[in-house]
């Protein structure tokens, strides 16, 4: 009996094209910022438990660990918002054409960038000048 | 021999007899979330001052307590149908797939819950 060449799964024989690396991008954003729905999902509790606890929860989102994550999932947000916009363009068919599949890619990239760092600074020069401080 | 017609046979779509719900689940949600946390992450930096006299009269807004309540819903269920089909396209040995769907599903559904009553109970106890 002869033996055919069985058919594989795409990612076992294309060449990596940075397009590929966009697409494994928006799921592992999506799974960081799920485990972060645990902050969002504390924060909410903080404030409806009352203002001690509230106070108490900003001792934790001002740490350098949290900081950063909070940075990281910002960034995540911007890049899966940006790309889910993409990924729902070719749900209705428009902007499959390689080159411009691969400019939009490119667009979404940078800007995910610069909306993160605007925002970024957007809330540091905020709370720089809150009465609050701390936050954050 | 089989006495299934062609059409039959497709619109079985295999032993779940369904198909395509998952999918617009995912799209539909995806929409929600569109507008609503860009909402939520304006809202956060145009109340600047993140004190909790000022965060919880924001959320007690009547608009605000839906707007976030819907967000709550959407990003837990759109989390859950994206971290499914992840672990549904890893994970390959079936008895940890369901386990570890069962546990993403129970974590998600608590964290929802959690938020929502939070919510509502910031609403409805409007003290301070």
């Amino acid at each position: 009996m002869a033996q055919h060449e069985r058919p594989v799964s795409p990612f076992m024989h294309y060449r990596w094209q940075y397009t590929n690396t966009l697409s494994i991008l928006h799921r592992l954003s999506g799974v960081f910022m799920s485990a972060g729905l645990v902050l969002f999902v504390y924060w909410l509790a903080a404030i409806a438990s009352g203002q001690s606890y509230y106070d108490q929860s900003l001792t934790c989102f001002s740490s350098p660990i949290t900081k950063v994550s909070l940075l990281g999932w910002l960034q995540a947000f911007f890049y899966h918002l940006l790309n889910g916009l993409r990924h729902l363009g070719w749900d209705l068919g428009y902007g499959f054409e390689k080159s411009v599949a691969r400019k939009t890619g490119t667009l979404v990239f940078i800007t995910a960038i610069v909306l993160t760092a605007l925002t970024w600074w957007c809330i540091t020069s905020q709370v720089t000048a809150s009465v609050a401080g701390g936050v954050l | 021999m089989s006495l299934r017609s062609p059409l039959g046979k497709v619109l079985g779509a295999g032993a779940a007899k369904e198909g395509a719900h998952h999918w617009w689940a995912q799209r539909i949600s995806a929409v929600g979330l569109v507008l609503l946390a860009p909402w939520f992450l304006l809202s956060l930096i145009a109340l600047g001052d993140l004190s909790y006299i000022n965060v919880h009269d924001w959320i007690a807004a009547p608009v605000n307590t839906v707007l976030l309540s819907l967000l709550v819903l959407a990003v837990t269920y759109h989390a859950y149908l994206g971290l499914q089909v992840v672990v549904e396209d890893y994970v390959a040995h079936k008895g940890i797939r369901l386990l570890v769907l069962l546990v993403i599903k129970f974590a998600l559904l608590i964290m929802g819950v959690l938020g929502i009553v939070s919510v509502l109970r910031i609403a409805f106890t409007g003290n301070h």
